[in-house]
């Protein structure tokens, strides 16, 4: 009784800022100007396939990418002294503190043409363009959503029962065996968590693509903020389609996480 | 570590919980409740007057001065939230659309008597025909910047934009309304009024320009011309002059066949709970010396004869600032399009970019 009472606070909130919310994008997408049925707003959301597409991919590369550099550092971290590790993750969320745009806007600056990387590398003889193309904007979402990606891993990792490595040792397992049979098993969960959590809000990011693509890198977040301009209904349509790859996506993640746990 | 982490994140919600607030309710005397573009008065920069806090000084009235992007946005938190805003500055295609929606009060220009001041071209405007909602606050024009070490020629009008010599280097508006009427003007269709029809040819020649661009901007377009990262865009022309400031390379071109004349004019919205006060804002903003304040930082064009006596030279005899009578007779002014070919517009334009 008492836990129900608890958790009336949270049902409330989930109600308020959850459930009605999705039931209004729900009716919105499937309503016209006139407010009666009509699937004209998905015919118009499915003009923008490849832009869906796109995001998906630009989204899948990030994640891909972020797992690459935060796996190692995560693990490398947890080898620290304690107090060092502090140091390090703190060190690593500072720049989460600064605003959002600020930080893209700084790889706008970094990249652009006569701006610091180009000077470097024309020095020494390689000219090239790095800013307003599909590169820039992985960059940038990489650095955006590293950290999510960090965490959880870091955490899981972290809490890896020191007697189990240790009894691998006694058993004869060297550092890779160790790893491949003890660390890695154990720290997927996060690895899940990490993915969902930098996946899920890259492949609906705007903004992003707006500041470091060029002409042909446009977003899905791009494409729902300038419709709800004018028209909430193609808007909230193309938001319902790319919750359902979402979804999708979750679905098939979770599935091949819990093989893996069991395995 | 984590504890510290909690308590940032609870901040930052709290934080924007309040901003989303502000400006709700608790008006009670002697408040004012602002609404306006973002950086788009007079607030202290480049030592020039914060014409907030002296209308504080000279009236006792507090001001709540609060800020948006678009008139879109302005629209949607008037329409659609209960909030209470009395002095709001939309654009001309906006005020027309409010004022056909009932959502603006009659001013008492009684209680305006710096009306007077306005140029008899910035009253009874186009939107407002029988001049009852509205006060101007500034005007301007579109024009084209161009990087003089990148463009050969001179550019006398928007098909300095479609140049294949400049390839990659071009920047255009992102926004459907300013580029649209670029393509048509192009084209020689009047974009004042167009129909779905006119959208179809711009969209084609937008189209054809979309290999060329290097990006669709907004506010980005500084940067790029200042550090002479691009070679020309369109822009708003009091912006124009604040990046020639800042670049001795660049240079200017009004269109010889004229361009669009955009203005936002002071309004009180019926959610308003001090009109007495919103009028003595609204007033003050023409007083001639706060008037040339907000020019000088703007540099956006001001209507206000007496204010314009107060300018430096340099200043009143900017063409980008001030283009002149012969000019304004040629641009044409946004008329307030019907909903479904707004949003039509606006569909094209996504779509050309999603291509």
């Amino acid at each position: 009784m008492k836990s129900k009472l608890l958790s009336v606070p949270y049902l409330i909130w989930m109600l308020v800022f959850t459930m009605i919310p999705l039931v209004m994008i729900g009716i919105t997408a499937f309503t016209d100007n006139s407010g009666s049925f009509s699937l004209e707003a998905f015919t118009s959301a499915f003009e923008y396939t490849n832009v869906f597409l796109k995001s998906l991919w630009i989204a899948l590369l990030s994640t891909v990418l972020c797992l690459i550099i935060a796996y190692p550092l995560a693990y490398i971290i947890t080898q620290m002294r304690e107090s060092t590790q502090n140091t390090v993750v703190m060190l690593l969320m500072i720049p989460m503190w600064m605003n959002f745009l600020l930080r893209i806007y700084a790889w706008v600056l970094l990249l652009q043409s006569g701006g610091p990387l180009d000077t470097l590398l024309s020095a020494i003889g390689i000219h090239g363009n790095y800013s307003n193309n599909t590169g820039a904007v992985i960059v940038g979402m990489v650095y955006e959503y590293m950290p999510f990606m960090l965490l959880p891993i870091y955490t899981v990792m972290g809490k890896i029962d020191k007697g189990l490595i240790e009894a691998a040792q006694d058993l004869g397992s060297n550092k890779m065996m160790v790893f491949r049979k003890v660390v890695f098993p154990l720290s997927i969960p996060g690895i899940i968590s990490g993915i969902t959590m930098v996946f899920v809000p890259s492949a609906s990011t705007f903004v992003v693509a707006q500041y470091l693509g060029g002409t042909d890198d446009i977003m899905i977040g791009d494409i729902i903020d300038k419709i709800f301009f004018t028209n909430n209904h193609i808007g909230a349509a193309i938001s319902l389609v790319l919750m359902i790859f979402i979804l999708v996506f979750l679905v098939l993640m979770n599935l091949f996480g819990d093989e893996e746990a069991i395995a | 570590m984590k504890k510290i982490l909690a308590i940032a994140l609870c901040v930052v919600m709290l934080g924007s919980f309040a901003t989303m607030f502000a400006g709700c309710g608790n008006s009670g005397a002697g408040e004012v409740n602002v609404y306006n573009w973002g950086e788009y008065i007079a607030e202290g920069q480049d030592g020039l007057m914060n014409v907030i806090e002296e209308f504080e000084k000279e009236t006792g009235i507090k001001v709540n001065y609060t800020t948006y992007e678009t008139n879109e946005d302005l629209y949607n938190m008037l329409k659609n939230s209960n909030v209470s805003y009395d002095v709001v500055i939309p654009s001309e295609y906006m005020i027309s659309k409010m004022i056909k929606e009932g959502m603006l009060l009659e001013l008492n220009y009684d209680n305006i008597p710096n009306y007077k001041y306005i140029n008899d071209r910035f009253k009874n405007l186009d939107c407002d025909p029988d001049n009852k909602y509205t006060v101007i606050y500034q005007w301007g024009v579109t024009a084209l910047v161009y990087d003089k070490t990148k463009v050969e020629e001179a550019p006398k009008n928007w098909d300095a934009l479609w140049d294949e010599n400049l390839k990659g280097q071009i920047l255009m508006f992102n926004n459907s309304r300013d580029a649209m009427a670029i393509a048509m003007q192009t084209l020689g269709i009047d974009p004042s009024n167009c129909t779905k029809d006119d959208i179809d040819k711009a969209s084609e020649k937008l189209r054809e320009q979309k290999p060329l661009l290097k990006k669709y901007v907004m506010d980005q377009v500084f940067t790029e011309m200042e550090t002479s990262q691009s070679a020309i865009a369109p822009y708003y022309a009091g912006d124009i002059a604040a990046m020639m400031d800042e670049n001795e390379d660049l240079d200017y071109c009004l269109p010889e066949y004229g361009s669009n004349l955009f203005y936002d004019a002071m309004c009180i919205p019926t959610c308003s709970k001090n009109k007495e006060n919103a009028e003595k804002f609204i007033n003050f903003m023409q007083k001639p010396e706060i008037a040339a304040e907000n020019c000088k930082y703007l540099r956006y064009g001001c209507a206000n004869d007496e204010a314009v006596k107060l300018l430096d030279d340099d200043i009143k005899n900017n063409e980008l600032t001030l283009p002149g009578d012969e000019y304004l007779d040629k641009c044409y002014v946004f008329g307030n399009l019907d909903a479904d070919v707004y949003e039509y517009m606006q569909e094209q334009f996504v779509k050309i970019q999603a291509e």
